[in-house]
């Protein structure tokens, strides 16, 4: 009992030490358990690149791609479609994608037609708004939801509006620009989705 | 910083008056018997391995496919496609064999030390229940990854109940919910193991740990420090041989944690099958109803009962009197503190016959689990050549069975009659300055 | 009791349990495949694995599947690249991601050899890997059976044996027949030489034996990689404990 004096700063170190590496060991535990809910190995797989054969879509007709299970919409677009792009500029919210829009495509689209050949749109339809797959409205003539009608994507959700390049116009509930995934052209008429130009090499 | 907490605590003080107390009176102000030793770490481990199967067990869930289509596959998702998910199985699957080592070495310091007895019955009877729902549970997960041995499992142990006289068949047709293990079975299992199960083990495990802290821990010495001299260097009124269960013991416990945290991820990381006894090789093969595997046998830690059922012949047509010596290898041991009518708690202080026939009883523990193993069956013939194994392995399985139950009796008779010569208990736990 | 009695009880003890346990895993593993020469695999040899996959693509695959396998892993795996690995492994058109699925319709598998060819997915981990490396090295003619031959590890099984041209034939010498029973191989002889000399085909059937092991349980290569610092992290952990409860111990007399 007689020397029973209490080394207080050696008790706190090692209560400190022992503390910390602890919580060290139990984040590091916590690690394997919150990367688990990373898509696993199957859901990689389900979501790997997808290559479509562009040879069957005629002028003026488009084809919905399932990409990670997302429609990928893939739009032939004529030569009159294209010229209609400049006349709406005025009434789109970013028509150069540039402003909001500006992280909706990857770079190598980020320009008027938004793709990489301007007759082949490859884009994501998910309206930016709140998720709802826009219909196709190709024909140029006054629509009920728009009596100047150039052609585009119609939302029939929230009554959103994008034109033929995917971009959204003024005074609808959409935000953005619709998304342009990454993509690429293995050769004249075969389309990859999901590797960008750089990553094929 | 330090405000803002203590204003919270104000906060909860004034709402709730018992809060603050009721974690002072289960940490800082539990006193606990200062002479504690090795076999009080399992208690505290228990109770880690508890958290860490429902942690576990909540992500695999997230990734299990409880049907029988699905499960077994689902169940390789986890361990090659889902990140990380192999750890998090074996955590789980490591976790329930330890937990079983854990209980049962809990359990015999229990019975070492004369935990059971007055005034604490209530806590062995709690505790008892833990164990029984703990089987419950454990066989229920057993059967979900539906390989050829969860299948077989569930098929033999569902058909324990078919031995009950008249409603048998019916009971065992009620509990598959089909004419086999099938879909049915594995969905109910899965919800029973997942959620009811646990629930109950909670439950039992605070109602456990709340009845032993309102009668207070026992010791290697079996004195109750309660009824010892008062005043210690932290409070006047308390036991003198008792300490704060915090720090004192959350720091002593964080060393067995960590002795036992090395020997669990050395099995999870090295051998995390652990030679086919964690998970058995014939579980790596899907449910097949038309097939019983060769080897069958179930999981290590309920061979002992399994080898009770074997070892006891159909009688009068019926197969009913091996499973009730089963579930009363269970029921005496609910009944362990009736049986014992002994003054002396700890084995330190007990006549040489209580000695001599608690380690038989322990002997005869692992010998039946030696036969329910089929430990028995391969060893005969290799050590005495030509023999007839059946013969050999009953006689030695009868033995070991009626020494299980002989120890119950003895003890009776031993402590009734008035045999037992104890040696004089000490007022004090033998540590005391 | 005295000082150096209360340090044997205190850590003595709780050390050689935990050294008994341990020391009893790895012979409970050692001694479990009862009987079989051991295979001597080790999935921790790349190129052994490289190898034994090759063998796999080449022979096996043609009727069993590995469902659980994807290509994309064994390329990772292995220390393969994809374009190795669609090239020189992939026969079926499966696309880089997905599993390992053999080209044989199930039900005309089932109607040649009786019943459909396993997965082999888990086959070490269901038989052990003694037993498959036994297996693949125990083929002999023998004509009374449907397929031309059989297997003295695994008795009358219906699966012809892919490797014989490698191995070449193997003939059993029969014991002398005890009256009642089935005559009993004594032993296989090579009655007629294959491609490989007996010691090239035993270290191609342990490759092969070595992927398969690999493939019941790809997780084990990290298993073995991880397990060595959370074991150090623990001692760590466990030592600075037992500091912590020495020091506040110091209060207990």
């Amino acid at each position: 009992m007689a020397n029973e004096v209490v080394d207080h700063g050696r008790r706190r170190f090692l209560t400190a030490t022992t503390a910390v590496v602890g919580g060290i060991g139990i984040v590091s535990a916590a690690v394997p358990f919150i990367k688990s809910w990373e898509p696993s190995a199957r859901a990689k797989a389900a979501g790997a690149p997808v290559t479509q054969s562009l040879a069957k879509i005629e002028a003026g007709q488009m084809l919905s791609v399932s990409w990670r299970g997302l429609p990928v919409f893939v739009l032939n677009r004529t030569k009159a479609q294209l010229d209609t792009l400049p006349m709406v500029d005025s009434r789109l919210v970013d028509p150069k994608s540039d402003g909001a829009s500006a992280g909706q495509q990857p770079k190598y689209a980020q320009n008027e037609a938004r793709s990489i050949k301007p007759e082949w749109l490859v884009i994501v339809g998910i309206c930016t708004h709140l998720g709802c797959v826009p219909e196709f409205v190709p024909e140029i003539k006054p629509e009920p939801f728009d009596p100047d009608w150039k052609g585009g994507f119609f939302c029939p959700c929230h009554k959103s509006r994008y034109d033929l390049a995917g971009r959204v116009f003024n005074g609808v509930p959409a935000p953005k620009n619709l998304q342009v995934p990454p993509y690429h052209f293995v050769d004249d008429s075969t389309i990859q989705i999901g590797v960008d130009p750089k990553e094929a090499g | 910083m330090a405000n803002v907490f203590t204003n919270i605590g104000d906060w909860v003080t004034e709402r709730a008056p018992n809060m603050m107390p009721a974690y002072r009176k289960h940490m800082t102000e539990y006193y606990a018997p200062k002479n504690f030793n090795l076999w009080y770490y399992f208690g505290s481990l228990a109770l880690l391995v508890l958290v860490n199967q429902i942690v576990t067990g909540i992500f695999l869930t997230m990734n299990f496919n409880p049907s029988a289509a699905g499960a077994f596959a689902s169940v390789e998702y986890i361990m090659r496609d889902v990140e990380w998910g192999w750890l998090i199985r074996y955590m789980h699957s490591t976790g329930a064999s330890l937990f079983f080592v854990v209980v049962f070495l809990h359990m015999f310091r229990g019975m070492m030390y004369g935990s059971y007895k007055k005034p604490r019955e209530l806590v062995w009877l709690l505790g008892m229940l833990i164990f029984l729902a703990l089987m419950a549970e454990a066989f229920m997960g057993y059967v979900l990854p539906w390989g050829n041995m969860s299948f077989w499992g569930a098929k033999v142990i569902i058909s324990l109940f078919g031995t009950i006289p008249y409603i048998g068949g019916t009971l065992v047709e009620w509990i598959m919910g089909d004419f086999l293990p099938a879909d049915a079975t594995l969905n109910r299992f899965f919800a029973l193991h997942v959620i009811a199960l646990p629930l109950v083990l909670l439950l039992l495990v605070v109602l456990h740990i709340a009845a032993l802290h309102e009668v207070g821990s026992n010791n290697p010495d079996g004195v109750e420090i309660k009824k010892g001299p008062k005043g210690n260097r932290w409070d006047a009124l308390k036991p003198a041989d008792g300490i704060p269960f915090h720090p004192y013991y959350t720091v002593k416990d964080l060393v067995g944690v960590g002795f036992f945290l090395l020997i669990a991820a050395f099995i999870i990381f090295f051998a995390p099958t652990f030679g086919g006894w964690f998970l058995e090789h014939d579980n790596f093969i899907p449910a097949n109803n038309l097939v019983t595997p060769s080897h069958i046998k179930p999981v290590w830690y309920f061979t002992p009962f399994y080898a009770i059922v074997r070892m006891i012949p159909s009688f009068l047509g019926s197969a009913v009197w091996g499973v009730l010596a089963m579930f009363g290898a269970i029921a005496v041991l609910f009944l362990l503190p009736w049986f014992d009518r002994g003054q002396v708690k700890s084995i330190r202080y007990r006549g040489t016959g209580y000695k001599v026939a608690l380690g038989l009883f322990v002997l005869s523990f692992f010998m039946l689990g030696a036969v329910g193993a089929g430990i028995t069956a391969e060893v005969i013939p290799e050590w005495f050549g030509n023999v007839d194994v059946t013969f050999w392995e009953n006689l030695f399985g009868r033995t070991m069975t009626l020494i299980y139950f002989g120890f119950f009796a003895f003890l009776w008779a031993y402590t009734h009659f008035g045999w037992e010569k104890t040696k004089p208990v000490p007022e004090r736990v033998t540590t005391h300055d | 009791m005295t000082k150096r009695q209360l340090l044997m009880k205190r850590y003595i003890f709780p050390l050689v349990l935990a050294f008994s346990l341990i020391v009893g895993s790895v012979s409970v593993q050692a001694s479990e495949e009862g009987g079989l020469p051991s295979a001597g695999t080790n999935v921790q040899d790349q190129a052994s694995l490289q190898r034994g996959a090759k063998l796999f693509f080449n022979y096996c695959v043609g009727c069993h599947s590995l469902k659980y396998m994807r290509y994309e892993r064994i390329a990772t795996d292995l220390g393969l690249s994809e374009q190795e690995v669609m090239q020189n492994l992939n026969f079926t058109g499966a696309k880089f991601g997905e599993t390992v699925v053999s080209h044989m319709p199930e039900e005309s598998a089932a109607k040649w050899f009786g019943k459909a060819p396993p997965d082999l997915s888990l086959e070490v981990r269901a038989k052990g890997a003694d037993w498959v490396y036994a297996y693949l090295n125990s083929f002999y003619l023998d004509s009374s059976r449907p397929v031309g031959w059989n297997n003295t590890v695994f008795p009358n099984a219906s699966m012809p044996f892919p490797l014989w041209e490698l191995q070449g034939l193997q003939t059993a010498e029969m014991k002398p027949a005890k009256t009642g029973a089935d005559p009993e191989v004594e032993k296989l002889v090579l009655s007629q030489p294959g491609k490989l000399t007996p010691a090239q085909f035993q270290q191609a059937t342990r490759d092969l034996t070595s992927f398969l092991e690999y493939a019941s349980e790809p997780a084990a290569l990290e298993r073995h990689h991880y397990g060595i610092w959370v074991l150090l992290f623990l001692a760590f952990f466990t030592l600075l404990a037992a500091m912590l409860k020495k020091e506040y111990w110091k209060d207990v007399h």
